[in-house]
């Protein structure tokens, strides 16, 4: 094969500067005129003997997946050529930096790690959606567009559940990347999307204290350590970590999959709601445990964890829906609010691990607020929030999956389409009145939010009364 | 070029007019039979005569399945009991012209630098069946070309082979097409259309896209009962009626 650098052609793509040369494969800008105005890249695999072998089977994953990977969160694949001639991927360049250079920043401001961590759970939860696993999150694979959208790049260690695993039984030694694999990878179980969420915790741990929780071990030996070994907690490093954030961190970096976030859009839930994250004894945690625990995890055999693929019944409950429940505050002693109570009450217990957000709008205004009003307004809403526990009382909910909203809108309905689009709820329940004149008149919330939203949607309504037959 | 692959129909008439509807509506150029036409079902007559119609028109292609053999065999087959009696009640009913056609057909066939066989590439004539990732791996080093298609399993299975002649094993999902790299060696066992064994009582067969090198594996819910009752009408042990319920 004759040398390809700047200037070559392959298929109509012409080769411009080579932008990196990594250890798998190399990267180059490219131009088509088909696409006279996106920036490309073509990645070129390392063919050579003498490379890692990973090398030709980490590209043949990424021709697979690429192709099959849509929406914002990834780069967009243009063209793929398969091993019957020279293999390329080609792909659209996302022009941002990824969050390599934020390492010489370390520690970041909270809510910088905050705003981190959400784009980055939202472009896992998306990837996930799409049966993938990545694998290898870390910060040189989290990259941003210029609008801050995060793109996940790099998909060489990548788990498609529809797709041939080629990186299964190749190996002896697990493929990831030292300072961030999850403990059941270390182990060898690829296709958990909750490794990911373990690499993630990994991340936001790094960028809030500076440092690695579990270092960066060179031998299996080492990697293993962290199946027994817990991290010092992160307000040891910095003293003005906050509760929700250690609770999150903590939680992401659980031994047990079953023990971390059952999915990604559940830990950017929490990350956008900080004030509502139920703390656990994660949040109070002040020291790494004693070394009697530690030597039991490490030597009992009863303790040591057994990780295996989640089963199809688990993978069910990673799905762990967000459900939003409106409910009317007004008409909170009404039979329609009991309705709605029933209706969760049936819905819930078939779908483990789910959480709840109950909401209430507040109608506002248009007219901007004096400070008297917004006193007042403070105090409103207060109340609803107590009016909404009240509400959820009798389900005796757990606190850590239930949480409750006041939302100010003009627009009910747009107030509820807007909060579900935002914090990517599965299925939203809310009662409506039986049909009626006035609101064929006035239009109905339940039928708006029905018709304009993405997600499932349940309308309660009271049981119909037998009709006399005539 | 879009083949579709149709493998153990097991004299399923009703099974195998679903499938022959679907794929209508699949843009297929060409059809394999992928042996095991006969055995175990009610109405071999039928099948047998939408294939011969098929092949005559020039759109097909069948080959030979160890149910086959062992009707034209005059030697006890060796199967279970009830298969035997299925292959016996069809022995004693086919023409001379349906064993002519049957006696005509090929172990194996390439189209495409695709070979296709009813078992196993590496030696079609013994049976062999192809049930993990090991025996696959045989198979495949003694397979010829880079693609190959079976049967005889009745389970869904993809293997692929690297350069070390090592496979691993995948089970593919239903109705999504998964890719052939180039770079590897496959071996990709089709379920059953007559007579499925992986819980899933639709029949399966295999769509082949030559120009994209994707498979599918794809599944079609079919008159399971009517099939059943055909079974039993015709006085063929129960057992074979009640597996086809539990697609076992």
């Amino acid at each position: 094969m004759e040398k390809l650098g700047p200037g070559s052609v392959i298929d109509g793509f012409t080769l411009g500067p080579l932008l990196h040369r990594g250890g798998m494969a190399s990267l180059y800008e490219v131009t088509h005129p088909n696409w006279p105005d996106l920036p490309m890249l073509m990645k070129l695999p390392k063919l050579s003997s003498g490379e890692d072998p990973a090398a030709i089977v980490s590209f043949e994953m990424e021709l697979m997946i690429m192709p099959r990977l849509t929406g914002p969160h990834v780069p967009r694949c243009i063209a793929t050529k398969g091993f019957e001639a020279t293999p390329y991927i080609v792909m659209e360049r996302i022009e941002g930096a990824s969050l390599l250079p934020l390492l010489k920043q370390l520690p970041l401001p909270i809510e910088q790690v905050a705003e981190i961590g959400h784009g980055a759970a939202e472009a896992l939860d998306d990837l996930h959606r799409q049966h993938v696993v990545h694998l290898d999150i870390k910060p040189s694979n989290i990259l941003r567009r210029a609008n801050g959208a995060v793109v996940l790049a790099d998909f060489g260690l990548a788990h498609h559940a529809k797709l041939p695993d080629l990186m299964q039984e190749e190996f002896r030694l697990p493929y990831g990347t030292a300072p961030y694999m999850a403990p059941e990878q270390v182990m060898g179980v690829r296709g958990d999307p909750r490794s990911d969420i373990f690499a993630l915790g990994v991340l936001l741990y790094f960028f809030t204290t500076g440092e690695r929780p579990f270092g960066d071990p060179q031998s299996l030996r080492g990697l293993k350590r962290r199946i027994w070994r817990d991290p010092a907690p992160p307000i040891a490093l910095r003293p003005d970590c906050p509760a929700w954030l250690q609770e999150i961190i903590l939680r992401c970096l659980e031994v047990a999959p079953a023990r971390r976030y059952p999915n990604a859009a559940q830990l950017a839930f929490d990350l956008t709601h900080q004030d509502q994250v139920a703390l656990t004894a994660r949040a109070a945690k002040r020291q790494r445990d004693g070394w009697a625990a530690v030597l039991r995890r490490r030597f009992n055999p009863e303790a040591q964890p057994v990780f295996r693929l989640p089963s199809a019944a688990q993978r069910q409950q990673s799905q762990a829906p967000i459900i939003a429940v409106a409910i009317d505050l007004h008409e909170a002693e009404s039979g329609m609010a009991q309705n709605l109570r029933d209706a969760v009450r049936r819905i819930l217990p078939s779908l483990p691990g789910a959480r709840l957000a109950c909401l209430h709008v507040q109608k506002t205004s248009l007219i901007g607020l004096d400070e008297d009003t917004d006193k007042a307004g403070r105090n409103l809403h207060a109340l609803a929030i107590a009016g909404l526990k009240h509400w959820a009382q009798p389900l005796g909910l757990p606190e850590e999956s239930t949480t409750f909203h006041v939302l100010e809108a003009v627009s009910v309905a747009s107030a509820i389409l807007e909060y579900a689009a935002e914090n990517r709820v599965d299925h939203i329940l809310l009662a409506a009145r039986p049909p009626s004149a006035r609101r064929r008149w006035l239009g109905s919330v339940s039928a708006e939010v029905a018709e304009k939203t993405e997600c499932s949607v349940t309308v309660v309504r009271p049981r119909r009364a037998a009709r006399d037959s005539t | 070029m879009r083949f579709a692959i149709l493998a153990d129909i097991h004299a399923n008439r009703q099974a195998l007019d679903s499938c022959l509807a679907h794929l209508g509506g699949q843009r297929i150029d060409r059809i394999i039979f992928l042996g095991d036409m006969l055995g175990y079902g009610a109405d071999p007559h039928w099948v047998l005569d939408q294939m011969r119609g098929h092949i005559a028109r020039g759109m097909a292609d069948a080959l030979l399945g160890n149910h086959e053999e062992a009707v034209l065999s005059a030697k006890p087959s060796g199967m279970n009991t009830a298969a035997e009696a299925a292959i016996a009640w069809q022995r004693s009913r086919l023409a001379e012209d349906e064993r002519a056609f049957i006696a005509s057909l090929p172990m194996m066939i390439a189209h495409e630098g695709v070979e296709f066989v009813h078992a196993d590439p590496a030696a079609p004539a013994r049976w062999t069946y192809v049930t993990d990732a090991e025996v696959a791996a045989q198979s495949l080093k003694g397979a010829k070309a880079a693609i190959t298609f079976c049967g005889h399993v009745h389970r869904p299975a993809l293997y692929a082979a690297n350069g070390n002649g090592k496979a691993i094993a995948f089970r593919p999902p239903a109705n999504e097409p998964v890719p052939l790299l180039a770079s590897r060696r496959w071996l990709a066992v089709l379920g059953a259309v007559g007579q499925p064994r992986d819980g899933n009582a639709a029949a399966c067969y295999g769509i082949l896209d030559t120009a994209t090198a994707e498979c599918t594996w794809q599944r079609v819910a079919y008159d399971v009962e009517a099939a059943a009752a055909a079974i039993r009408a015709a006085g063929l042990p129960d057992s074979l009626a009640t597996r086809l319920m539990r697609g076992e």
